[in-house]
């Protein structure tokens, strides 16, 4: 026996993949697999879903100073970074049907770009905070830097002030929210870069082909997951203020 | 036993699925660049949810999923909405009320 905690349904001698022994066929195996992880992603929408409550409540209460402050993220960095996930998940739905297909060397191409487009996101993302934290929107006093907010417009300042006098206090609530936001996904990333790290490994030493796929697969869930959380962050972060400005 | 058990999806649905959400994703920000009011939010959530279902019935095989999971899948988006729907409940309807005096 030489099956490993991750990798269940290993070969035996008639050539073919057996489940682990609580189960009574593969099917049943990958089934269980399968509810355990949607029900781990159920409780990952309701830590997500707090701080997209949260991020509803202050945007309906401050939504100018919301808008002014989305309009100084960047959203050519966001778009790309939206296109490079989607990409990301093509990949990754990829590398699963190379398993079903036996395509072996397709399992490791397809995890390795998975994995590139992974680190591309987090490196443009670094760009992004790199401006925040030079144009001081970094909530709080970070470095000994206050939270700065100002408009540059001096009539919309003007108008802005007269509506909101806090405005800038309110902007930094919008900058908390997206540092929280942007921050909590992008750990979700490098903690799914490390699990397909792992699982490239495993694929090279030939773990996985069509009978057995299940960590590929799970994995590939919560990947797309993280996806489906970027896919709502884009428009309510960085699209505010886009059609006035 | 010999035969797997699954559904080989063709390579060419994933590419129609991977290009609608790159479609979808030019499509939300010439829509925010527009100025609809109130409706941008709308617009911007139905792009969302459009793309958020792509993912979800392609991309992570619910179309193919039993329904347990289906409806466990089900179950959390809706708790979420049950969530944020009677947040804004509360906040959408605070407003100053101005009570009569007793004794006025």
């Amino acid at each position: 026996m030489n099956s490993t905690p991750l990798v269940d349904g290993h070969a035996h001698g008639d050539g073919h993949r057996h489940p682990a022994h609580q189960f009574e066929t593969m099917e049943q195996q990958k089934e269980t697999s399968t509810l355990g992880m949607w029900l781990f992603l159920v409780t990952e929408i309701m830590f997500f879903g707090g701080l997209f409550t949260a991020y509803v409540i202050y945007r309906h209460m401050y939504p100018d100073a919301f808008a002014a402050a989305s309009s100084t993220l960047d959203v050519k960095w966001g778009g790309i970074n939206t296109a490079v996930l989607i990409c990301s998940s093509l990949t990754m739905a990829l590398a699963i049907r190379s398993a079903q297909v036996n395509w072996r060397k397709g399992i490791l191409i397809f995890l390795s770009l998975t994995m590139l487009l992974g680190l591309t996101f987090l490196g443009i993302k670094a760009i992004e905070y790199r401006a925040k934290f030079v144009e001081r929107h970094v909530p709080g006093d970070v470095l000994n830097e206050p939270f700065h907010f100002e408009l540059e417009n001096h009539h919309e300042a003007a108008v802005a002030q007269a509506q909101d006098p806090l405005y800038p206090r309110h902007a930094e609530i919008f900058f908390a929210l997206y540092f929280i936001m942007t921050g909590v996904h992008a750990t979700h990333m490098i903690i799914g870069i490390l699990i397909l790290a792992v699982l490239w490994h495993f694929s090279r030493k030939g773990k996985f082909d069509s009978e057995y796929y299940n960590p590929l697969e799970m994995t590939g869930l919560y990947w797309h997951f993280v996806d489906i959380v970027w896919i709502f962050l884009f428009p309510l972060l960085y699209l505010l203020g886009a059609h006035t400005h | 036993m010999a035969e797997p058990q699954h559904h080989v999806t063709p390579v060419s649905t994933y590419v129609y699925v991977f290009l609608a959400l790159l479609v979808c994703t030019v499509l939300t920000y010439f829509a925010a660049k527009a100025d609809f009011g109130l409706l941008n939010n709308f617009i911007a959530m139905a792009i969302a949810i459009t793309k958020a279902l792509l993912v979800l019935y392609f991309f992570m095989e619910l179309r193919h999923s039993t329904r347990m999971t289906v409806l466990t899948a089900a179950a959390g988006f809706f708790w979420l909405f049950l969530m944020i729907g009677l947040f804004l409940m509360d906040y959408g309807t605070r407003m100053a009320v101005v009570l009569p005096v007793p004794g006025k």
